[in-house]
């Protein structure tokens, strides 16, 4: 057992870094302060071959492995949380399914121009009345002759109104088991931004994540080709959680990241901050908290990295995704508030990174599953 | 046509330079970067590739350790690396240097070979110029562009108040400034396939043309009585005036220190 990453990796992760701190930091502060949708990063990162990383070359990726892909969102997110979720939402949520499930002409059509960055993805599940509970989603398609047609809407869409590709989940049969209970059958479809009757509502305002473009998808009779169907119909539910088990990995790597980041402005700003004639570094309170941040930071890293490598070499790593997403989101939420708490006063004034990153830090406890569905998920496994 | 980058690995100043007790560089204790000259020479040989079609081979002396800035060119889209390492080539100055690298250019086909102005570690401007010297090639200094036209280069020689346009015909030696061009990043993909190839090794023995006496630290002509960091300036002086005063203070200092 190694855990050293070899020099591949190392040099990987040294790229990422230089890159996101020559060209994504600079601009965290604007991106966080207009909620402005950081299109001409995301240029650069197409340029650099960032949108996809985990993609085999012969679907216009960068071959790389889910380890790389993770330090990548991982470095992007120490500098801009906003910045890190594009990546992840678009490569787990978008590419990954469409390479998993996808036809061979699905995959030439659309994983192709993802991978290259020349699109943009972004995945619909949740719905104003289901989120945990899945189950409860209304949006429906129905076959009509050679399409689709797709009615209802989806919210909280990462990535929504900027992505070209949509992967979205909809009921397409309520069938009765034995005892007479309806059941909803999902499906999943690729749908193009300009299908007729897609539409978007309204940009949500958040807390956090103020650069990334969170919008209401509205279909309504929006027709999309019969072939848009991804994998097999009425299977969409279990392609729907495998892919949040890929995405699990990606906010977990985000939140590890946004960890990572205020602990390093932090440990540097309690090394020139001056209180009762010394810096604040030299008091044991602040030394202690540093330590167990610092601890518990490499803690998150190990589980993310194991989740990535597990996704390479294993079929099935819902436990892995979600231990690693729990804890380093929790991480996330804790180092950041402590992080704040070091600067004092100046912790709580937007011109300090840390500020931007404890509001940054909240949503990955939220979406892609809460910590509680993780808890779930993960006590699943252990009674089962 | 086949372009040839001579780089470095060099320690990054930028955090500070650390020193041994005897004077030497710690090369140990500080991180290890491609000299920023030397990276401008890359991309500009990349670009002419990208823009024309060209084989790029990057080739460094050193240590078996900078191999990692070959795999970074490799990375960045060089074709071929080569490191020539042995432990008789220790210690050598720019003299020792450029005949090694001249010993090792002999054995490739070049049009056009780039070098950094200057290393950021001994900031001598030798090592390029003198690498023509042994191979008899025309080199132009201190590229601040470089074009391809046809069998030639046409480079734009930078001067401290004014520039020189100058063509020559390949094969010819240009060096590089960093204020070239800004060089690109690698690709996550390209990191990959940079560890997927193969690096050629070459030691004294596959170094052509060159003598012993030439080579490594007993080769080299140059002592280093002593290195330090750069000394702090000090705080200078200070006056605020207005523009008119500020020309008449100036040209009577000027003329106190007999400079004009």
């Amino acid at each position: 057992m190694d855990f050293l990453l070899d020099k591949k990796h190392e040099m990987a992760r040294s790229l990422f870094r230089e890159f996101a701190e020559n060209e994504v930091a600079p601009l965290a502060q604007e991106v966080d302060e207009t909620e402005v949708f950081p299109q001409g990063t995301v240029d650069k990162m197409a340029k650099y071959g960032f949108m996809g990383i985990p993609v085999p070359k012969e679907y216009g990726g960068q071959g790389c492995d889910p380890l790389t892909y993770v330090m990548c969102v991982e470095e992007l997110s120490k500098v801009c949380g906003t910045t890190g979720v594009i990546v992840s939402a678009h490569t787990s949520l978008c590419i990954d399914p469409i390479l998993t499930y996808g036809t061979e002409e699905q995959k030439q059509k659309y994983v192709a121009p993802l991978a290259k960055g020349e699109k943009l993805g972004a995945f619909a599940l949740t719905e104003p009345g289901a989120g945990t509970d899945a189950q409860g989603a209304q949006t429906k398609a129905v076959l009509d002759g050679d399409e689709w047609v797709l009615n209802g809407s989806k919210c909280f869409i990462t990535n929504g109104k900027v992505a070209d590709v949509y992967i979205v989940i909809a009921i397409t049969s309520i069938t009765e088991d034995k005892r007479g209970r309806k059941k909803k059958n999902f499906s999943a479809f690729i749908v193009d931004k300009d299908a007729p009757g897609f539409t978007f509502g309204t940009k949500e305002k958040k807390m956090g994540i103020r650069g990334s473009s969170t919008y209401e998808l509205i279909f309504e009779d929006c027709r999309i080709p019969k072939e848009n169907l991804l994998g097999v119909e009425g299977k969409g539910f279990p392609i729907a959680m495998h892919t949040l088990d890929g995405g699990r990995i990606g906010i977990a790597a985000q939140a590890l990241g946004i960890a990572e980041g205020a602990l390093e402005k932090t440990i540097a700003y309690t090394k020139e901050r001056k209180q009762f004639g010394r810096a604040i570094s030299a008091q044991q309170n602040t030394q202690f908290k540093l330590a167990d941040m610092a601890a518990r930071i490499e803690a998150a890293q190990l589980l993310v990295y194991k989740a990535a490598m597990a996704k390479a070499t294993q079929k099935v790593y819902s436990v892995e995704a979600a231990k690693a997403k729990l804890f380093a989101a929790e991480t996330a939420m804790a180092v950041t508030t402590e992080c704040v708490q070091l600067f004092g006063g100046y912790g709580y004034i937007r011109e300090y990174d840390v500020e931007r990153m404890m509001r940054d830090a909240k949503i990955t406890e939220i979406y892609e599953g809460t910590s509680e569905v993780q808890r779930m998920v993960i006590s699943g496994a252990l009674l089962r | 046509m086949n372009i040839v980058v001579c780089i470095k690995q060099v320690p990054d100043t930028k955090g500070g330079v650390k020193f041994n007790p005897d004077g030497t560089l710690d090369r140990a204790a500080m991180l290890a970067i491609m000299n920023p000259d030397d990276k401008a020479g890359l991309e500009a040989a990349l670009r002419i590739k990208d823009e024309k079609g060209a084989k790029v081979t990057v080739l460094t002396m050193g240590l078996p350790k900078a191999e990692e800035v070959l795999r970074e060119a490799l990375a960045m889209g060089a074709d071929e690396a080569i490191l020539v390492t042995d432990r008789v080539l220790g210690g050598a100055d720019t003299w020792a240097t450029s005949t090694t690298i001249a010993g090792a250019l002999r054995n490739i086909d070049y049009d056009l070979i780039i070098t950094g102005r200057q290393a950021i570690d001994g900031d001598t401007a030798q090592v390029g110029p003198q690498i023509a010297e042994h191979l008899g090639l025309p080199v132009i200094s201190y590229a601040e562009a470089i074009k391809v036209e046809g069998d030639s280069v046409v480079v734009k020689r930078q001067y401290e108040d004014r520039f020189h346009e100058l063509k020559a015909k390949m094969p010819c030696l240009v060096t590089a400034l960093s204020e070239l061009n800004e060089p690109r990043y690698m690709t996550p993909g390209g990191v990959f396939d940079a560890f997927d190839k193969e690096i050629t090794v070459w030691g004294r023995a596959d170094l052509k043309d060159v003598d012993d006496s030439n080579l490594g630290l007993k080769g080299s002509p140059t002592k280093i009585a002593k290195a330090s960091d750069k000394v702090a300036k000090g705080a200078g002086e200070k006056v605020t005036l207005d523009p008119a005063e500020a020309v008449e203070y100036l040209i009577g200092k000027f003329k106190e220190k007999h400079i004009i």
